[in-house]
């Protein structure tokens, strides 16, 4: 765990306009809790993409802790504010669930958020965990979709089931599952088309895929991942509140985490939806794929110099 | 969250409560400019800009303008509307053109922003505008970015030139400049990988690439549902490479897109086109008073409100009020507010102008109400001005007649007598419902009290 801290600690850091550093910034040199400090914490959050009211919330339950537990001292506010976020985002650490035999992994998402690199990291993952892995090029829609994933298979040492471009994902899926029953593999990891949520067709079509995976064996899939760009701010909570609408998420994964946004939208998420983050992205390669903490996550957000080695 | 189904709406209700008072003051200002703050936000507008904005904004709107106007919600949201555009941009920004071909087009921007996809776009778009354009694989990282290109190419018959992934992204871009000479293309876009604007080794690549081929254009293709991050990304792009433009792109999606403004405001640079689907075909110049619309979430209301305004005065419509209040509201009134509401245009473009409109749904009914209104028209047309007055008067006879000459029938006359009847009693009612104080009463006070009486009865015939 201290190499997943130290690594989201360290592309944390990377701006200058983190939050752990705002948050330091305003709490050393204040000798008063004030509303002008709790306004100036509620914008670190909103500047995190958690959102206004979110963040309005967060603040207001800072406060009456604040005045519950009598605290004086603005030193003390950090890490009530995080252990709030952490509260909001789930007591435990969230884990995908690939005790089934295959596991079916279906992963999904708007386009561009790091679907098919997310499955690359994954596969890779379990391959090291000596699983079998079976990959299933189900975005038979954009350009070159299913190169991208056979690339991948092939560094990481993994079949992948394709058929040729513009066939019915659904067929694609059926078949992967006939293949994984034959032969034994552990996980079955599938890829899909970006897709728009607010596109009927689109998602009627992820339905069908989803319907096809449960027929062709009960249960699955097993696991539901939607992933969802760090980069993105509050349109994340549509996206994850329709496609979880249309085929049930059972996680998320937070990619890009190792540029200067701060994903802040998956507390709001957490907040109204329940959906756990199950990973988050620190990379393009095939190890930057982290379990997500969310207590740690939150402490990470928040740490200061010298504390960051107790996680 | 659905907070921002309309700010018009909220700042509407915002604006009403406050109404009592007579007039309405800054502290009433600031209170509607938390809603703009508020659905600014929830647009994805980065905090900053937000915070600029609403100070500009709030001293305008505190202006005479607004306080003494008739309906403050609605001007304040129209000030709000006008400072976006203006932030935004006014004009189309147009694409520059080499003096001396080839034009080099460099597309940049951060992983997954859609820079393949706009750059096929691209290809096809100036095509279109009698161009010769070649497509440039300068992605020597993402695996299978190249073929993407190379299949969108083929899709859409244009050349893509590629020296597959061992050769670096400067010196590819520097041969497909000689080839495109040698070929005679007029249009280079070079597609570049995806990067992030905090890795100095990737974004050296880009400078080189820069100092090498010096484009005409440097366009930074931003996803349109990226958040506060928007204003770090662009800064930073801007900062190294010294952008000319942006593309937004997935327009098609339901984000706000308060990102346009965001990048808008820390670069000065114009969005100049935006990707409205995947088809390729789907890349359009950049409207910034649609996208100050989408911003506030309110479909082209302004359009509406300003049409409004011009159509109806206040005085007529307090005038209105007080023959409501004294129930003698007659069908010449009536005649009298629906060609008020004709001024405004036709009723189904006035309701596709409203946000939350589902087009397809609410149009067909518009389009009855549309029929039924020329039907009400015609009977009225067709009576004296005494019937019209005092439809109490009306016999069969002078029924048969006028439904002769309005081309209807006497059992549509007969509906609209009824119905106009029984909506005159529900307006009274409503009116003294609305307060004791009437405008004979009270004077001035009826002013806050018009919105009721300008509201036009929708009976059927
Ligand atoms: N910096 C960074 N880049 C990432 C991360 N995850 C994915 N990417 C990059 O984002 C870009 C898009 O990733 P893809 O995996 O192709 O995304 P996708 O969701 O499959 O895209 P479509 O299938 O086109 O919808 C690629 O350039 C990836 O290398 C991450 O965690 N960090
Ligand atoms: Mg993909």
């Amino acid at each position: 765990m201290a190499g997943f801290f130290n690594r989201l600690k360290e592309s944390l850091t990377r701006t200058r306009q983190n939050l752990v550093q705002k948050v330091e910034e305003l709490v050393t040199g204040r000798t008063r809790i004030d509303d002008e400090l709790y306004d100036e914490l509620e914008e670190v959050l909103i500047s995190a993409d958690v959102g206004a009211e979110t963040a309005l919330e967060l603040v207001e339950r800072l406060r009456q802790r604040v005045k519950a537990e009598k605290i004086g001292d603005p030193a003390g506010l950090k890490d009530l504010l995080q252990q709030e976020i952490a509260k909001v985002l789930g007591e435990r650490t969230a884990t995908v669930n690939l005790e089934h035999q295959p596991a079916v992994v279906l992963v999904v998402g708007v386009n561009g958020v790091g679907k098919t690199t997310t499955i690359a990291k994954l596969a890779h993952r379990c391959r090291e965990e000596g699983r079998q892995v079976l990959l299933v090029a189900g975005d038979t829609f954009r350009a070159a979709a299913i190169d991208q994933l056979e690339v991948w298979g092939r560094r990481i040492g993994v079949e992948v089931i394709r058929h040729q471009a513009g066939a019915d994902p659904a067929a694609v899926a059926f078949d992967a599952l006939q293949a994984a029953k034959g032969r034994g593999v552990d996980v079955v990891i599938m890829d899909t088309a970006g897709r728009l949520h607010n596109k009927t067709n689109l998602m009627e079509e992820l339905k069908k895929v989803n319907r096809v995976l449960n027929r062709a064996m009960p249960g699955a899939p097993h696991e539901t991942l939607l992933v969802l760009d760090a980069t993105t701010g509050q349109n994340a909570i549509n996206q994850a509140r329709i496609f979880d609408e249309a085929i049930g998420i059972t996680g998320l994964v937070l990619t890009k985490l190792d540029g200067t946004a701060k994903g802040g939208v998956v507390v709001a998420i957490r907040a109204e939806l329940a959906i756990p983050v199950k990973f988050v992205g620190v990379g393009e390669g095939l190890d930057d794929l982290r379990d997500f903490d969310p207590a740690e996550f939150a402490r990470a957000l928040f740490a200061g110099d010298g504390e960051e080695e107790e996680g | 969250m659905a907070m921002f189904e309309g700010l018009a709406d909220k700042l509407q209700d915002t604006l009403k409560k406050l109404r009592g008072k007579g007039k309405i003051d800054e502290a009433d200002v600031t209170a509607a400019m938390r809603e703009v703050r508020l659905a600014l936000l929830a647009a994805d507008v980065n905090l900053k800009v937000v915070k600029d904005f609403v100070g500009r904004v709030k001293e305008r709107a505190v202006g005479q303008e607004v306080l003494a106007s008739l309906t403050p919600g609605q001007q304040v949201v129209k000030v709000v509307y006008d400072e976006l555009v203006a932030l935004m941009g006014g004009d189309t920004a147009r694409i520059n053109l080499a003096s001396r071909p080839p034009t080099v087009i460099m597309l940049v921007g951060l992983q997954g922003a859609g820079k393949t996809t706009t750059a096929a776009k691209l290809g096809l778009f100036l095509r279109k505008q009698g161009r010769r354009p070649l497509l440039v694989a300068c992605d020597v990282y993402r695996p299978a970015a190249i073929k993407q290109l190379e299949v969108l190419g083929e899709q859409l018959d244009l050349p893509v030139f590629n020296l597959g992934t061992e050769v670096s992204p400067v010196d590819i871009a520097v041969k497909a400049i000689a080839e495109a000479d040698s070929q005679g293309r007029d249009v280079v876009v070079l597609d570049t990988a995806g990067r992030l604007h905090i890795n100095e080794e990737l974004m050296d690549e880009l400078r080189a690439i820069k100092v090498r081929v010096k484009p005409q254009e440097i366009l930074l293709v931003v996803d349109a549902m990226t958040g506060q991050d928007a204003v770090n990304v662009a800064a930073a792009f801007n900062r190294d490479l010294e952008i000319n433009g942006v593309v937004l792109t997935k327009l098609d999606g339901d984000a706000r897109g308060g990102a346009a403004l965001s990048i808008k405001a820390v670069t000065g640079c114009p969005i100049k086109l935006a990707g409205v689907g995947e088809k390729a075909d789907a890349l359009e110049p950049f409207h910034p008073d649609r996208m100050a619309s989408r911003i506030l979430g309110m479909g082209d209301v302004l359009t509406l409100i300003e049409k409004a305004q011009a159509a109806v005065d206040a005085d007529t419509i307090r005038e209105m009020e007080m023959k409501i209040r004294k129930a003698d509201f007659n069908l010449e009134d009536f005649l009298a507010q629906m060609q008020q509401m004709k001024k405004m245009g036709p009723m189904d473009q006035l309701l596709g102008m409203l946000p939350g409109m589902n087009k397809m749904k609410a149009l067909k009914d518009v389009e009855i109400d549309e029929k039924e209104m020329k039907h009400i028209e015609a009977i009225i047309l067709s009576m004296t001005p005494e019937e019209r007055r005092n439809p109490q008067v009306l016999k069969d006879s002078r029924k048969r007649r006028i439904a002769k000459g309005s081309g209807t029938s006497v059992q549509k006359v007969n509906q609209l007598i009824k119905n106009f009847e029984q909506t005159r009693k529900l307006m009274k009612q409503f009116a003294d419902f609305r307060g004791p104080k009437g405008p004979g009463k009270g004077g001035s006070k009826g002013k806050g009290k018009a919105k009721g009486g300008f509201r036009l009865p929708f009976f059927k015939v």
